[in-house]
Order: structure tokens, then C-alpha cells, then sequence
């Protein structure tokens, strides 16, 4: 019994470190003194004063939060629709499509869907011309179509759970569909909401498969400028800049669990 | 007036002439292949408490539904005051419904919960209030206002309900399973409330339910569903002392129930012999049935009357003790008869002496008069 559970303790530590260890001396590393990557040359803050006076990387991090609020806000509402739909209309004739659908994003490999939103905006673009050309537009009609599926079914699995008498005694109240989505379904489902948008920002502002498929000259978003430079070498501007990434995403995170529990509990 | 007169207005429903305010008319309601509600037809009057009783799965929800107009009869008509319910939608109904789960709304306090109905209807927010204010009192909940419904208990919480749903004086209050989750002794007492709210407002109330003890309290009339069918209608007592059928008797209440066959058929008795008694049953008045007919004789547990000496009723029978369940108030018993059959009765305990009571493996007299059973020829 007592050797069991030393193997179990040693095994969580183990996977701990497997987990966290490179985070960890990336967090480290980026309050090196030294140029050298590897090499520890006392601690100092001054990668992340340089951070901020790098336009590119400035320019580029202010591109990928405007994508990530933008397509956040539209694959909540977009994905909120398709999780109402399926939970609410029965069966109809395209259900299981529209479920598929919906669905394919969260397992398709990231440059299958990078490289069928190209071609299909490439050849939108020769036949109505629009989105004219690719940049900021294609990274969130990009960013949005996988997000959605994400929202679609966190929202799902809390509008399969509410109590659809709620919705009947508002009706019953007086409350014509319309006024009953906007008056009871919402704020009920609020934290679902909440979470969902939480997810699908922290998503966009990760990707860099997709970004990398639909985006033109000009548009940057934040992985692809850190992709790009480490190419060239890591520098220590770079620990720092991904020590701020991993600080933001770490709090979405947290924030969407903390209010997807609350969701479930209400 | 004369006394018939004034049970006339007491109980429209048996004078007949009366209109009528809830007027279904072969309602049937399919789900695919599955028959919920099969040809029903119902009249409820004006100012009446009516309870639609059945075990789980009769159709009496889906009916309460349909008169909300949650769900659309596949055949059939509703009419409430008047009025066809065909293609009314449930928000311009004028009914209001309790629901079996309360349903409030969990972002809203009290206040706005109850004030919610008035506010759709165009209700000026300052006489809303108002009447929410009358109606917290009348539920005793003034001190509850600004609270959210996880900070209420289930029996302040059902209270709310039934404020959310009577504020805005509907027509016809529709309440499915309205004490259900509340525990024994609260629904006890939440029950003389409803009651009591419901001859104050006057307002005509349907309930749903399956506690036949719920229902034999507050209602003025039940209508008892099986199989999605209405299988009698009736004033409380009618139902428990006239049931029309075995379903009826063994649903409400427990009963002794024997199957046997016309032996005498006279115009004032008649005698059924069962091969579970020695002797036969002897029923006094007639009933419309032919000699040798099959039928049933049900008995209630407190119409037997339990002696040591042999009393001088018609129907007397030999039986031994078996078990006794002893009550307080009363007593049940379980006899064995020499067929082997096993009967139920049911005495008060009107001495506190129990020492000399009839115990077990006592040889005794069961016994009751030829008025006390029911006749069923279905």
C-alpha cells in the first residue's frame, strides 16, 4: 500500500516536470541578463523593455488581439445559434450534416482547415472579389469558423441542461420566442457564454497554423512574428514575450473553467 | 332558493344547465406511434378546483399542456370561457401555469419574478409593483422581496410560484404537481392554503397530481386517468364510495377485491358466490346484471367489522389473524381466510387498552353489512 502510493507521488511529480518544465525555464530564461540564451547571466527584466520598443512585435501583438476579440465575439453568437438549433429543434432532415459540421473543426488537423479556407477565399475572391485579397478579414472569418465549433459545443452541453420549463413559464407569462431567448435563455446560459468566449479568444490568439494559410502582406499576427524570428535564432525578447502570452492564456483559462463550472452549477 | 337550488350553484355540474368554463372535446394527443391522451372529453365549471389524478405516464400532464397550449391536440377542441384555444399561442392564453419544478427564473429576484407576467402584459412598472406587493402578502412573503430563488426554501419557492402565476389573474390557473416536491407535513399544511387562496380569488384551478390523498382533500371534483383516457369523473366521495370500475376502487384508497359469479338476481339484491368465501355475497339492491355473469365485489378495509362473537350481519365469514399493524389511531389488519385468500381491515382504535384487543393467530368473525361493497362489472 505504502510503496503504491510512493510510486503514484513519484509518477505525479514525473509528469508534472514533463508538463511544466519547459514552461517553467522559459519563464526562467526570460529574466536572463545574458544575450545567451543558455547561459545565466543574473536576473534582469530588460528582454521585456525591449519587447516594448520592438514595433514589429508591438504592431503584430495589437493585429492578433483585435483578430481574437473580433472572432471571439462573432463564433459566440454564430456558435450559440448552431448549439440552439441542435438542441432545440428536434430532429430535422440536415441535423446530423449540420452536426458534423459543426463539429469537424475540433478534429480536423489545423492545415487541412488552413489550406481549404485559402483555396476557398482565393477563389471567392476571383469570382465576387470579395474578401479582396487576404489579411486581417481572412484570419478572423478563418479564426471564427473554429472557434465556433468550440463554443457550439460548450453552449450545447448547457442548453441540453437547462430546464426547458423556465423558457415555458416565461411564454405562459406573456413572453412571445423572441423576448424569451433575450429575457430567460441568455442570462441563464450567460456563464456558458462567458466561458465559450474566453475559449475561443485564448484559441485565436494561440493559432498559427491557420493564421499562417489565410493571411496576406501586412498582417502578422503575434505566433507568426515569434515564429518567424525564431527561425533566425532565439533571442531573449522572445522568452519574455511568450512569459506574457502563457500569463494571459493561463488567465483565460482559468477565468472560462472557473465560469463554466459556475454554469453547470446554477 | 330551495335547498336543491342552492346545490346547484354549489355543484353546476350537477344540475346540468350550467355553462360549462372549460370545455375539452375529444382531445386526442399522439407523440409519433404513442396515444398520451386518448379521446378525452371534460367539462370543469367556473370557480371549481379540479384534479386531473393518475399514476405516472396517464396523459394528465400532456392535457394540463395542452390547455397551456405547450403542446397542440392532434383531434379535438379546447374552449376555455367561450373561447376556441385552436392556434392561440401559450403567451396570449388566458391561462397561467404552476410548474411541477417551479420553474423561476434564477437571475431574478422575487420581486421581478412575480412582476415579470405584468410587465409583458404593459402593466404601468409602478402598479406592477403594486400587485406584487398585494400578492406577497397574500403568500406571506413580504420579507422575501429582494431575494434570488437559490436563497428560498422549497416551500417559500412554491409560494412564489404560485404568486408568479396568479398576479396576473388568469382566467383558469393550470398547476402541475404543485406540492409534489415539498415534504409530508408542509404539503399537509400548503395544501388548506391552496385551497383557501383558491375560494378567495375565486379563480378556476385544474391541478395535476398523483397522490390520490392530495386529490381527495382539495378538490371539488376528480377526474381519474389511466392510459391516457378519463376513466370516471366525480366529487371526492363519489370516487372513494361509487367507484365505476376496478381500476377506479384499487386505484383510490387500498380495497379487498373478489371475483365471482351472479348466483341470485333480484330486482332489490342480489347474491355473488366466490370461490374465495365459503357462502355467498350478499349485495342489497339490485344491480343490472344477469345470473351466472362474471363480475367483481370490492370492499374497503374499514367497512369490515372484526368480533370474537358471531354478529348477525348478511355477510359473515370465518377468518384467522395473520398480522396487525398497529397504527395509533388505528389498526390494520390482515386476515387469512380459509381459502387461503387474504383480506384487509381496517379498525379504530377507540379504547386505549390494548391488552384485550384482537391480536394475532385469533380465530374470528369478519363481517358487514350488504350496502358496504361496490359491485363492479368492469
Amino acid at each position: 500500500m505504502m510503496r503504491a502510493s510512493t510510486f503514484l507521488v513519484i509518477f505525479c511529480v514525473l509528469g508534472f516536470i514533463f508538463l511544466y518544465a519547459p514552461i517553467l525555464s522559459l519563464i526562467i530564461f526570460s529574466f536572463n541578463e545574458s544575450k545567451l540564451v543558455t547561459v545565466w547571466g543574473g536576473f534582469s527584466t530588460k528582454w521585456y523593455g525591449e519587447l516594448f520598443r520592438d514595433p514589429q512585435i508591438l504592431r503584430a501583438a495589437w493585429v492578433s488581439i483585435q483578430v481574437a476579440v473580433v472572432s471571439a465575439t462573432a463564433a459566440v453568437v454564430l456558435g450559440t445559434l448552431a448549439a440552439y438549433v441542435l438542441t432545440r429543434f428536434g430532429r430535422f432532415r440536415t441535423r446530423a450534416l449540420l452536426t458534423g459540421m459543426v463539429t469537424a473543426p475540433l478534429v480536423m488537423p489545423d492545415v487541412i482547415t488552413g489550406l481549404s479556407l485559402l483555396l476557398l477565399f482565393v477563389a471567392m475572391d476571383q469570382l465576387i472579389g470579395w474578401p479582396a485579397g487576404r489579411g486581417m478579414t481572412t484570419i478572423i472569418i478563418a479564426h471564427v469558423t473554429f472557434c465556433m465549433a468550440y463554443v457550439a459545443v460548450v453552449v450545447q452541453s448547457r442548453l441540453a441542461s437547462l430546464d426547458r420549463s423556465l423558457e415555458e413559464a416565461a411564454m405562459d407569462l406573456g413572453a412571445r420566442p423572441v423576448r424569451v431567448f433575450f429575457d430567460i435563455t441568455i442570462p441563464v446560459i450567460a456563464p456558458a457564454l462567458i466561458a465559450g468566449w474566453l475559449l475561443a479568444f485564448t484559441l485565436s490568439l494561440d493559432d498559427l497554423v491557420i493564421a499562417s494559410f489565410v493571411t496576406g502582406p501586412g498582417a502578422s499576427t503575434l505566433p507568426m512574428v515569434i515564429f518567424s524570428k525564431v527561425r533566425l535564432g532565439v533571442s531573449p525578447d522572445i522568452n519574455a514575450l511568450a512569459t506574457i502570452i502563457i500569463a494571459i492564456v493561463a488567465l483565460g483559462v482559468l477565468v472560462a473553467t472557473w465560469q463554466l463550472k459556475r454554469s453547470r452549477r446554477s | 332558493m330551495t335547498i336543491k337550488e342552492v346545490a346547484a350553484l354549489a355543484k353546476p355540474w350537477v344540475s346540468g344547465s350550467a355553462q360549462p368554463f372549460v370545455r375539452i372535446q375529444s382531445i386526442t394527443k399522439k407523440f409519433d406511434d404513442f396515444v398520451a391522451v386518448d379521446d378525452v372529453s371534460l367539462d370543469i365549471y367556473k370557480g371549481e378546483l379540479f384534479c386531473l389524478l393518475g399514476g405516472s405516464g396517464c396523459g394528465k400532464s400532456t392535457l394540463l399542456r395542452m390547455l397551456a397550449g405547450f403542446e397542440t391536440p392532434t383531434e379535438g377542441s379546447i374552449e376555455i370561457d367561450g373561447q376556441d384555444m385552436a392556434g392561440i399561442p401559450a403567451y396570449d392564453r388566458p391561462t397561467n401555469m404552476m410548474f411541477q419544478s417551479y420553474a423561476l427564473f434564477p437571475h431574478m429576484t422575487v420581486e421581478r419574478n412575480i412582476a415579470y407576467g405584468l410587465l409583458r402584459e404593459g402593466v404601468r412598472k409602478a402598479e406592477a409593483m403594486e400587485r406584487v406587493a398585494d400578492m406577497l402578502r397574500l403568500v406571506q412573503l413580504e420579507r422575501f422581496a429582494g431575494r434570488k430563488p437559490d436563497q428560498l426554501s422549497g416551500g417559500q419557492r412554491q409560494r412564489v410560484a404560485l404568486a408568479r402565476a396568479l398576479v396576473k389573474r388568469p382566467k383558469l390557473l393550470l398547476l402541475d404537481e404543485p406540492l409534489g416536491a415539498l415534504d409530508k407535513k408542509l404539503r399537509e399544511e400548503t395544501q388548506f392554503e391552496l385551497v383557501k387562496i383558491q375560494e378567495t380569488l375565486g379563480v378556476t384551478f385544474i391541478v395535476v397530481t398523483h397522490d390520490q390523498e392530495e386529490a381527495m382533500t382539495i378538490s371539488s371534483r376528480i377526474g381519474v386517468m389511466n392510459a391516457g383516457r378519463i376513466v370516471q369523473v366525480g366529487e371526492p366521495a363519489e370516487i372513494y364510495e361509487h367507484p365505476n370500475s376496478r381500476f377506479v376502487a384499487d386505484f383510490i384508497g387500498s380495497v379487498n377485491l373478489f371475483a365471482g359469479h351472479v348466483t341470485v338476481d333480484e330486482a332489490d339484491h342480489i347474491d355473488i358466490a366466490t370461490p374465495e368465501l365459503e357462502g355467498v355475497i350478499h349485495v342489497g339492491h339490485g344491480v343490472s346484471c344477469s345470473p351466472g355473469q362474471e363480475l367483481f365485489y370490492a370492499i374497503r378495509p374499514e367497512k369490515l367489522r372484526l368480533s370474537r362473537a358471531r354478529p348477525d350481519l348478511p355477510n359473515t365469514f370465518p377468518a384467522m389473524v395473520d398480522e396487525v399493524a398497529y397504527m395509533g389511531n388505528l389498526s390494520i389488519y390482515r386476515l387469512r381466510l380459509p381459502s387461503g385468500r387474504h383480506l384487509n381491515a381496517t379498525q379504530v382504535n377507540l379504547s386505549r387498552h390494548v391488552e384485550d384487543a384482537i391480536s394475532w393467530d385469533e380465530n374470528v368473525w369478519v363481517s358487514w353489512d350488504d350496502n358496504a361493497g361496490v359491485v363492479l362489472t368492469r
